[in-house]
């Protein structure tokens, strides 16, 4: 009898190239997304060296991080340039390098243009079972489909480019067990960011997390891309997800997954990537949905959780001092105090898009809260950032981007835009965000804004009552 | 890349905990297209208060730095290990590295040390008067009192810092076997490639 493996193990011994007796291994890649901002140099050094692109039907190009999420189309079909020189330099690079490594490229004002996590699933480039990288650490929302997906620096996304593989030392296993369902109202944004205040954000360190447990076998596709996406958070450099009958109802058909015969031959191939019964993780974690509450942030880490419900901790509860350190600079960066309740946070900015909750669903999610309303006289800004070209039609489509607009958001064009402040879309100095993004790090969605993650239903409640709100309370 | 055996210099105190690659280069940096240049734009939010340890004249020059836990969080950003080697650092010392930093860190020939807490604790106190020396042959960072603290690190790293090895050319030494694996795929997993939309 063979030994029991785990997913991850199964991914990772089918993409051996060559095994080294220091235990490192040369990986085979299977797919290679890439974007304007990490890639100019890894071009530029191809370029200086005489090399090619291997396999660049394996690679697939779009910009997103530095895109204006204004209009890119003037009313006499002519495109709009982007304002900022910088921006703009990056932007070409990337037009200029696809085509001349002979990369398939999405452009800026393609329809299909979004965010690479949101494009790589909905284009079924991403597939179960595949090894997929991309020069950006959210690169881990591919574990959802089963992809052992992880972002990756410029020198390793030049290394991929010359020769479609990595020199890794293989990962430990991190299984995060969750028992039960989550309650009404709570969402997968409410249970990672539970599972990274419980183990921290270097919890996951030197781990590739697989997620278990019924909770994600009912999951939807997009819940489990919102989950595996901030496994980075957690300090792992993957997340899994076992691909399972949803996995496969979700990518058939999708343009560039397989068709027909091969398509039977994949979904074949793909029931035996389950981790078997018996297999071993290095590390287990045994999380209960029932202590899932709607959850914010009030730090600066994304492990700074707390329940909407719950109150601003006292920098002295940390048993580590270090820690007691840290929580009072971010208590004195985001202007708050020991004990105040986080109901009453009053919140100036909103945020709904990255590639943490930009997809239909969180779509749809925000909207069902703020149908009916307008959003609170002390919200200054509040905008909604599709994932994808094909996302914002699919939401036009339902009238969403009518209820958004008629509460007061503003309506935008795809692209990562305030989840990291690369873009014009940036938080003021000293305000507040609701956010559905990824990281409240200091100066992250511009110097001096003070965000707070929650999720998309969440953010849309914030906007309804301007400040941090129980979104239960609204849709009960 | 440049041979890295022996880093010798003052250190930088730094000793914080969890410092995320927003905090060593922030977005507004990451729109060059080109490596240099990055040094003026780290630790920027640190470097804006008032007698912060990086613009203290003490550690002007210095050529390594010594964080706390979890050094370089977050993002892939290698502008992060660009910024660092501009500013002319050439070691970090830390008690454990984001797995994504210390690659990109390998990658550019700059040093990423893991050392206990008790050694950084006392690092940390020599870095404040004199330089410290870390020194890949020997895997060990010593002080001039006689403190001397070794480190671990995978052997094929090792051997690539010390020798300057260009990994792009060793993975192209065995491209036979690249192309064996991709013939393998082909012709057992037909569906494997993407359609071309």
């Amino acid at each position: 009898m063979t030994k029991a493996k785990t997913l991850y193990e199964k991914i990772w011994d089918a993409h051996v190239v060559d095994q080294r007796d220091d235990g490192t291994a040369l990986i085979y890649i299977d797919r290679h997304l890439v974007h304007e901002v990490t890639s100019p140099q890894a071009f530029e050094g191809l370029r200086k060296a005489g090399r090619k692109v291997r396999r660049p039907d394996l690679t697939l190009a779009v910009p997103d991080h530095n895109l204006p999420t204004t209009p890119r189309i003037d009313a006499n079909g002519n495109k709009i340039p982007i304002a900022d020189p910088q921006s703009a330099a990056q932007l070409e690079a990337l037009e200029a390098n696809a085509p001349a490594f002979g990369i398939k490229y999405i452009g800026a004002s393609d329809a299909e243009q979004g965010i690479v996590h949101v494009i790589g699933p909905e284009q079924g480039f991403t597939l179960p079972g595949t090894t997929l990288v991309c020069g950006d650490s959210h690169t881990a929302a591919h574990g959802a489909l089963g992809a052992l997906a992880f972002g990756i620096g410029t020198s390793e996304v030049e290394h991929v480019l010359a020769t479609q593989t990595l020199q890794l030392s293989r990962s430990k296993s991190m299984e995060i067990r969750v028992e039960g369902l989550l309650g009404p109202g709570i969402s997968p944004k409410d249970l990672i960011l539970h599972i990274i205040g419980v183990i921290g954000t270097a919890g996951g360190t030197g781990h590739v997390i697989e997620y278990r447990g019924e909770v994600f076998e009912q999951m939807s596709i997009e819940g489990r891309l919102t989950v595996s996406n901030m496994s980075i958070e957690a300090g792992a450099r993957a997340g899994l997800i076992a691909p399972d009958e949803k996995t496969f109802a979700y990518l058939k058909g999708r343009p560039m997954a397989p068709k027909g015969a091969d398509w039977d031959a994949a979904v074949d191939y793909w029931k035996t990537l389950p981790t078997d019964d018996g297999a071993q993780f290095d590390k287990s974690v045994t999380i209960n949905a029932a202590d899932v509450a709607p959850t914010v942030t009030w730090g600066t880490s994304p492990e700074d959780v707390v329940p909407v419900t719950g109150h601003v901790p006292a920098p002295e509860s940390f048993a580590d001092p270090s820690k007691q350190d840290a929580a009072r600079k971010s208590l004195d960066y985001m202007g708050l105090s020991a004990g105040q309740a986080m109901g009453d946070v009053a919140v100036e900015n909103i945020f709904i898009g990255s590639c943490t909750n930009s997809r239909i669903e969180d779509l749809r999610a925000a909207a069902q809260v703020l149908d009916g309303h307008k959003k609170a006289d002390g919200v200054k800004w509040a905008i909604v950032v599709p994932g994808s070209g094909l996302v914002k039609a699919q939401a036009e489509a339902e009238g969403l981007d009518k209820i958004f607009t008629a509460s007061g958001f503003e309506w935008r064009e795809p692209g990562c835009s305030a989840c990291l402040g690369m873009n014009p879309d940036k938080v003021p100095p000293g305000e507040r965000c609701a956010s559905t993004s990824n990281r409240n790090f200091v100066g992250r969605q511009g110097p001096g804004a003070r965000t707070h993650l929650m999720s998309p239903a969440m953010a849309a409640a914030a906007a309804v009552t301007g400040k941090l709100t129980d979104v239960r309370e609204l849709i009960g | 890349m440049k041979p890295v055996r022996k880093v010798e210099g003052r250190a930088i105190p730094f000793g914080q905990k969890n410092v995320d690659t927003d905090v060593i280069i922030s977005a507004e940096w990451l729109k060059t297209i080109s490596r240099d240049g990055l040094g003026k734009g780290a630790f920027e939010s640190v470097r804006a208060k008032e007698g912060n340890v990086f613009d203290d004249p003490e550690y002007a020059g210095a050529s390594v730095l010594i964080a706390g836990d979890n050094f370089g969080c977050g993002s892939s950003r290698e502008h992060a290990a660009w910024a660092l080697d501009d500013m002319g650092i050439k070691a970090i010392i830390a008690p454990s590295f984001s797995d994504i930093f210390s690659s990109n860190a390998f990658k550019n020939g700059l040093l990423s040390i893991a050392l206990p807490q008790e050694a950084i604790d006392r690092l940390m106190e020599v870095a404040k008067t004199d330089p410290i020396t870390i020194d890949m042959e020997s895997m060990s960072v010593t002080t001039p009192f006689q403190d001397r603290f070794t480190f671990e690190m995978d052997p094929f790293r090792q051997q690539c810092l010390m020798d300057g090895l260009d990994e792009i050319d060793l993975t192209m030494a065995k491209s036979d076997a690249i192309e064996a694996h991709e013939n393998r795929v082909d012709s057992a997993q037909a569906w494997h490639k993407p359609v071309a939309a």
